[in-house]
């Protein structure tokens, strides 16, 4: 297969209305973080929270130029391989594991897609180990899986990658705790003000109502948008499973300047 | 019932977790895999502006320093200029400083570094001028979501007094949570911060 041959984005019926818009009065900043809709803080089911939650509220902060900027990234960033998990560290053949091919899109708020921003994405191999010397888990490292990536959206906001499907893996919270199988993803969106990390889930994984992480999400909806659904028509027939997850960064009010309106 | 509205939500942030390193900076977890990679090193030779060694330590609610955070900054040029088309500022751009780093806080010691240079002060949309600044981000195992702060420099008091943000913080007690300290180390310029997240002298964290 070759990986790098572009995954036709698919259209979303969610996403099925008029070109977003807003009014070219506004200041640039974005939109109010609904932060119902994250963990708190201080969770303190999840018990690493409890010793590094503020415990101060927040100081609200108006968007200034430092918070509507941000890093901006190009392809010279990135190598070739950097969106293909199954090759990019692979020695003497590829990874075990389900291969699965993860795509979908960043929008903001009012559905725009965000483009060209980086997505970088990290995971354990299909037996729940990571490649990291701090993890000692008894689950065998994979000699062809490093378990990291990262991509450039495309002009409308479409990402896309190949991987293995993570395994789940014990850890201590409760002496029985145990993750579902996740990736973790970093997003950077247009300004620092809109830096997201989070991490997907699979549909039907029965460790998700159970796992002490995913519960810190205090909205049901809020947290099924973590889990990306099996995505049949994005597969690759006798080759991979797909997986469909789109990311949703705040939106932006225009910005006034010098009576032309920006950011529309 | 009125319109519906139908605006997305914005996706639920997670912990970035014990191995964030694997992601967004493999060479800490022990392993090369990309060809390029990004760092704690902000300049160039040909950067603009007085060298400068951030350094410090994020401790949790026992003083005791995270060893497995990882700090983002994001900072203007030495000219006061972020490097992204929304600054429209009249002051020089430099194409080849991003003003971006990242950086992983030392296994053993906790301590994270960063090397780049001053940024200068920046107007705000009201016209004022804000004292010279680094944004910061903050992620780790036992962070839900990520803390934004930032950090000022000591040597710039009048600056800071005058800082619409600076002002913001109530009581004032707390400004200095924000502020860091600067000092000579072998003839480099090292200014030092200490970011707790809980305590009395717990740092002051912003919903940006």
């Amino acid at each position: 297969m070759n990986a790098q041959a572009r995954i036709p984005a698919l259209q979303d019926p969610r996403l099925n209305r008029p070109e977003p818009f807003s009014p070219p009065l506004g200041d640039g900043g974005f939109f109010q973080r609904d932060r119902s809709m994250h963990p708190p803080a201080h969770a303190p089911g999840y018990k690493s929270s409890v010793l590094r939650s503020p415990r101060q509220a927040l100081l609200s902060l108006e968007n200034s130029i430092s918070e509507i900027t941000g890093p901006v990234f190009g392809h010279n960033d990135l190598g070739p391989l950097d969106n293909d998990l199954i090759r990019n560290y692979a020695k003497d053949g590829d990874p075990v594991g389900e291969r699965i091919i993860v795509h979908g899109r960043v929008l903001d708020e009012t559905g725009r897609g965000v483009p060209n921003t980086l997505v970088e994405f990290w995971q354990a191999n299909a037996g729940g180990r990571y490649r990291h010397k701090k993890d000692t888990y008894l689950a065998p490292i994979d000699p062809n899986f490093g378990g990291c990536g990262r991509a450039l959206t495309d002009d409308t906001g479409y990402y896309y990658f190949r991987t293995v499907k993570p395994g789940p893996y014990p850890w201590r919270n409760y002496v029985n705790s145990w993750r579902p199988a996740h990736i973790h993803f970093s997003v950077f969106g247009s300004g620092f003000a809109q830096r997201l990390i989070t991490q997907m889930y699979f549909e039907g994984d029965p460790l998700i109502p159970v796992c002490p992480i995913l519960t810190t999400i205090p909205d049901k909806d809020a947290l099924d948008r973590l889990v990306a659904p099996l995505d049949l028509n994005a597969s690759t027939p006798f080759d991979s499973l797909a997986y469909r997850f789109d990311i949703v960064l705040r939106g932006q009010r225009s910005t006034y300047f010098e009576n032309r309106p920006e950011g529309n | 019932m009125p319109q519906p509205l139908n605006y997305l939500k914005e996706t639920a942030s997670q912990t970035a977790g014990p191995y964030v390193h694997i992601g967004l900076i493999p060479a800490m977890a022990g392993f090369d895999i990309f060809e390029k990679n990004f760092s704690n090193v902000l300049v160039t030779p040909n950067t603009s502006g007085e060298r400068i060694t951030l350094e410090g330590k994020v401790l949790d609610g026992t003083g005791s320093p995270l060893r497995d955070v990882l700090l983002e900054i994001w900072q203007a040029n030495a000219s006061g200029r972020y490097n992204h088309p929304a600054d429209r500022s009249a002051a020089a751009l430099e194409e080849d400083f991003r003003g971006w780093g990242r950086a992983g806080s030392d296994f053993d010691s906790g301590l994270v570094t960063f090397e780049t240079i001053k940024p200068g002060a920046i107007t705000d949309k009201a016209g004022r001028k804000c004292a010279p600044h680094v944004n910061v981000w903050i992620v780790a195992r036992g962070i839900n979501i990520g803390l934004n702060t930032r950090l000022y420099f000591s040597d710039e008091e009048a600056a800071n007094a005058a800082d619409p943000v600076l002002n913001l913080v109530e009581p004032p007690v707390r400004r200095k949570t924000l502020v860091a300290t600067r000092s000579a180390r072998d003839g480099k310029v090292v200014y030092s911060f200490t970011i707790n997240l809980q305590g009395l002298e717990e740092t002051v964290f912003f919903d940006v």
